[in-house]
């Protein structure tokens, strides 16, 4: 069984193998790559399943030692539940997006898969890895292919768009370095757990120190996540990008929430008393979604609406890491992975949509022109088999993003906002608790109110895209399109029917958050794995 | 020394800053290079500064580790400097195109109305 030990560097490995050898093809090639593209991304779901399994049953979390170096010296991977949860929902919109895009988008532009494929590997090796700067490289791999894809179309609203966020998305790569060399500096260590124990023996000169430098730390990860003074260019970058690429890039905002929610509880311990930066997360995140309910309210295009449900989400999950109590984180994750999954689903949705009327269309057909498109010429007219029923499937399919966004009955968005409201009122499970803070009680005011703006906003965003629009002809929609949809928001049903187990796992991840024994203990004392001496090197 | 590299950190950091904030994208890259100046020298500042001490040990004796600098921040600085490079050029390359395309280089693709 020693083979599998390796599956936990698989989800980095095998996206880097795809893109490097699509980039050995030149780009009139392209279903070849999108051949090599998808049997990547299928083969990583495979994967991603058999980690999750894992993850489950192992009491501890699994190390793995790359180039079998000793661990505080050398990177480390780390496959836990929470990390194979993240990993898991990565490759399933990256097989959704993949999927819709292949149908038309990556027409679009040059080099449209070894750049998703980049994005994908920058995404896993962020979620595995157990080294503060491994994470730093992991991240700009993921900026750099997410540079390059949205500005994938062209066009100058992307330009533009695109511009800011890349000067954004820079300068919050400066300040991670800063953090991350400071921490260096003083602990003499970026190994997340061997930081962790060094922690509690430090003088308190230097757990200042620490602490200045988990501020510069969070404070480039929070521009990541979109929290609110910092998040101004997401729903810019978004609302510009390619519908597909949007939909993949809502998992990178969740990144950054993952990236604090992990340090903050690993290193800075979930003590309830006071955690270092949870007033910050709270407040910050009920910023956000206030932030988010006004640009939800007020966004007049379809994309710049499903944009600011991103904020949204952000906000809800940051203020809920901020309320700092396992049953609240709880909630938190089952909320991201059921919002992740629908606005994901939504931006496919819009797409869909809108074709044909807006300027995605036309920018669509301007850069296939300049980009020229000979060898395919017959595609231009139609994108597969037109499927029946278009109206009615895509109108379904609006119903179950609305329901999930807006947090109403019966889907899965639903069941996320009462873990959430649940975890808060009922902390300890049983007894009703209405000790809460005023922050708290803010919070449980905004995660209902801002239901209702997603809600009035999503309404009225369906009501001026099926009833009102007349003379509009039917999308044509083709099969490969409806598919990666309808089988996100099946996922989110079957998250529904299946929320017991699931929530089950949440809850078995956010203890182990909140108490990292588990995460930690395996982390140091396990040598690498002995060299196999060469009698026994028989492989059957 | 520590004073001249902190002085140089601030003052690279500071104009790397103000420069960020200026309308232009020329304005806007060379900010951006300034700061990663900065940082790549504090990363670098984060081994303790020393002068004469080799970062590589000779192999196979036992010596004296205070008499080396500490090569992990080297080895981070040389990784922060190629990936600043690379995003910096990557972000060159639409600061072009957003000049050929909005036919200004103003960073909002159009000149303010005064």
């Amino acid at each position: 069984m020693m083979g599998w030990d390796h599956l936990v560097v698989v989800p980095i490995i095998l996206p880097l193998m795809a893109g490097t050898t699509m980039l050995l093809f030149d780009g009139r090639s392209r279903a070849f790559k999108a051949f090599i593209s998808l049997a990547a991304t299928v083969a990583l779901v495979a994967v991603c399943i058999d980690l999750v399994a894992t993850a489950t049953t192992g009491r501890t979390a699994s190390v793995y030692h790359l180039g079998n170096w000793p661990a505080p010296f050398a990177i480390v991977l780390v496959l836990d539940e929470f990390s194979a949860l993240m990993v898991m929902v990565t490759s399933v919109l990256a097989l959704a997006s993949l999927i819709f895009s292949v149908a038309r988008w990556h027409r679009a532009g040059v080099h449209f898969h070894p750049l998703f494929q980049f994005l994908v590997m920058g995404l896993n090796g962020a979620f595995l890895t157990g080294d503060l700067f491994n994470l730093f490289v992991f991240f700009e791999v993921m900026l750099a292919a997410s540079y390059g894809l949205v500005l994938h179309g062209s066009g100058i609203v992307r330009i533009k768009a695109g511009l800011h966020y890349i000067a954004i998305n820079l300068a919050a790569s400066f300040l991670f370095l800063i953090g991350v060399s400071l921490i260096y500096g003083v602990a003499g260590t970026l190994n997340m757990v061997d930081l962790a124990e060094h922690l509690p023996s430090m003088s308190a000169d230097d757990r200042t120190l620490i602490a200045v430098a988990a501020a510069v730390l969070g404070v480039a990860f929070l521009v990541k996540a979109g929290m609110w003074p910092l998040g101004f260019w997401l729903p810019t970058a978004y609302t510009a990008a390619a519908p597909p690429i949007s939909a993949i890039l809502a998992i990178t905002s969740k990144v950054g929430i993952y990236v604090i929610l992990r340090l903050s509880l690993l290193v800075f311990g979930a003590d309830e008393a006071e955690r270092f930066g949870a007033d910050v997360l709270l407040y910050g995140g009920l910023a956000t979604i206030v932030f988010g309910m006004a640009g939800v309210l007020a966004a007049q295009e379809a994309m710049r609406v499903a944009s600011f449900t991103v904020v949204i989400s952000s906000g809800t999950i940051l203020a809920a890491v901020g309320a700092n109590q396992a049953a609240v984180t709880a909630g938190a994750l089952f909320y991201l992975v059921s919002s992740t999954l629908a606005i994901s689903s939504l931006f496919l949705l819009i797409e869909l949509l809108e074709r044909g009327r807006e300027f995605g269309a036309d920018m669509l057909a301007l850069t296939r022109e300049a980009f020229g498109d000979p060898e395919e010429p017959e595609e231009e007219s139609t994108v597969g088999t037109p499927l029946p029923a278009t109206m009615a499937l895509l109108s379904l399919a609006f119903i179950g993003c609305t329901t999930i966004l807006a947090g109403i009955p019966p889907l899965s968005g639903f069941l996320g906002k009462f873990a959430l409201l649940h975890g808060l009122f009922q902390p300890n499970g049983s007894t009703l608790s209405v000790t809460l803070s005023a922050g708290q009680w803010t919070f449980a005011a905004l995660l209902i109110l801002s239901s209702l703006a997603s809600l009035i906003a999503l309404v009225r965003t369906g009501i001026r895209s099926f009833w009102t629009s007349e003379e509009r002809e039917v999308p044509r929609v083709g099969i490969l399109e409806m598919v990666p949809l309808a089988s996100l928001l099946l996922l989110c049903v079957a998250l529904t029917i299946q929320a017991g187990p699931v929530m089950n796992y949440m809850e078995q991840t956010a203890r182990a958050l909140h108490s990292p024994a588990g995460y930690t203990q395996n982390k140091i004392v396990v040598t690498p794995v002995e060299h196999v001496s060469a009698g026994e090197h028989h492989d059957p | 020394m520590e004073l001249i590299l902190a002085i140089g950190i601030g003052t690279l950091a500071g104009s790397g800053v103000w420069l960020l904030l200026r309308p232009r994208t020329f304005q806007v890259i060379i900010g951006l290079s300034l700061i990663s100046y900065a940082v790549n020298l504090f990363i670098f500042s984060m081994g303790r500064l020393s002068v004469d001490k080799a970062p590589i040990l000779a192999s196979g004796i036992a010596e004296d580790p205070t008499r080396y600098a500490d090569p992990v921040p080297q080895a981070l600085v040389l990784t922060a400097i190629v990936i600043g490079f690379a995003t910096t050029a990557l972000f060159l390359v639409v600061l072009l195109a957003s000049r050929g395309v909005t036919g200004t280089d103003h960073v909002d693709g159009q000149e303010r109305e005064t």
